[in-house]
């Protein structure tokens, strides 16, 4: 069953805590990877592939760069989960 | 028809000595800073790396080469004429006839070995290592030299930011011979051609020449598209060398991956859930990023310092430019 708005911000929350170690609450819709939560361009390469499991969906290397923000990466997800 | 007599080759292989040569001039960050608007700790950070040694003219691909495998030969306790085969992997040595292996071969001191280059990027210690255990087996060479040498700074644009900081020259080389029980698993290994602008020269030699471009070509490369193929699905290919060796990770000593950059090398520690005991190669912190030399000389200094010792487990993956990929379990010499 597809993921709702809400279940894709708090499982991005889920895997930026794993993988940068910021607390889940800072993870908001508004907030940019790389500038807020310290998401470096590589690190942000590990959220993409966790966010491709844990949401079944593909995100292209050319449309990583368009993700910047946790709002841009939830609707990519919404728009393309299987 | 007559029939052919079969050529007959050793039960199985493996390495039994190691060398490596790291040029004499050390390059710390600062020095990268003075050409690309960067910092220290973002190098640091981006890969892990401290210093690198940067060759001078003396240092050539055939001098680090020598001094490497002279190593090597004294560390496997033969002696130069026993070696039947030279194999050298470079991408960067820039006279491409006749081949580098036969000057090497031939100032070593081998009885006319057999001498070639290969190109496999940074995957090439890895191929060189399966020809060798190819060439010991089938029969026709004893003992072979396989040498992973570069001089990437002349390949190296000092003016970009993503890459000025990687690269590194230096030369590794380890002599492959006949052993009783297998010292080198089965290779896992392939090139994905497709994926060919990931990590490429920037233009032909010829442009250059022509006067297309003002640079001269270096190399250049897709940092996100590498990063995620590098720990991804060389994780898996890592993997499937463990299956095709008949071992799990609890029963290796040491990893060595291609010392490409230290998050590459952090990353797939974590997605291959490596256990706490083995011992990863970070050489790349003080030597950066050496392509086609870079697993010999990690090799070396991990047995140099202790933190790995003869008869231990070892699993070898290059990864690089083509893409091309080789992955195989080895016993430490």
């Amino acid at each position: 069953m597809a993921a709702t708005q809400e279940e894709i911000v708090a499982g991005l929350a889920d895997i930026v805590n794993e993988i940068a170690g910021i607390p889940v609450e800072d993870v908001q819709l508004d907030k940019s990877f790389t500038d807020d939560l310290d998401v470096d361009s590589l690190s942000m390469v590990e959220v993409v592939v966790a966010a491709e499991e844990r949401f079944d969906v593909k995100i292209p290397d050319e449309d990583v760069k368009n993700l910047k923000t946790v709002g841009d990466a939830t609707g990519y997800i919404l728009k393309h989960q299987g | 028809m007559p029939k052919l007599k079969p050529s007959k080759g050793a039960p199985y292989a493996r390495i039994l000595g190691v060398g490596g040569y790291r040029p004499t001039r050390v390059v710390p960050n600062e020095v990268i800073l003075e050409t690309i608007d960067s910092s220290d700790e973002w190098i640091r950070s981006r890969s892990g790396i401290e210093t690198r040694h940067w060759a001078n003219d003396e240092e050539t691909v055939a001098a680090m080469s020598i001094e490497a495998s002279g190593k090597a030969i004294a560390d496997a306790g033969i002696s130069a004429e026993q070696i039947g085969g030279v194999i050298v992997s470079t991408v960067s040595h820039f006279k491409q006839t006749p081949a580098v292996a036969t000057e090497i071969a031939d100032k070593l001191g081998t009885n006319k070995a057999a001498a070639f280059d290969i190109s496999a990027g940074c995957a090439g210690f890895g191929y060189g290592l399966t020809l060798a255990k190819g060439m010991i087996v089938e029969g026709s060479a004893e003992y072979v030299l396989v040498i992973g040498v570069e001089r990437l700074s002349d390949l190296t644009d000092l003016e970009d930011r993503a890459t000025a900081f990687l690269f590194g020259d230096g030369a590794g080389a380890v002599v492959v011979g006949p052993a009783p029980e297998p010292g080198i698993g089965p290779t896992v290994w392939g090139s994905e051609g497709d994926k060919s602008e990931t990590i490429k020269q920037t233009v032909p030699w010829t442009d250059y020449r022509d006067g297309e471009v003002d640079k001269f070509p270096a190399i250049t490369q897709e940092g996100q598209a590498v990063f995620r193929w590098a720990v991804f699905e060389m994780a898996k290919v890592a993997q499937q060398a463990l299956d095709a060796a008949g071992i799990t990770p609890d029963d290796l000593d040491v990893f060595i991956p291609h010392q490409a950059n230290e998050r590459i090398i952090d990353s797939m520690v974590k997605t291959l859930k490596l256990p706490e005991h083995v011992t990863v190669a970070r050489d790349v912190r003080t030597t950066g990023n050496t392509s086609a030399a870079s697993i010999p000389l990690a090799m070396e200094r991990l047995l140099a310092t202790g933190e790995a010792k003869s008869g231990d487990t070892a699993l070898v993956i290059g990864f690089g430019a083509g893409l091309v990929y080789a992955a195989t379990v080895v016993t430490l010499p």
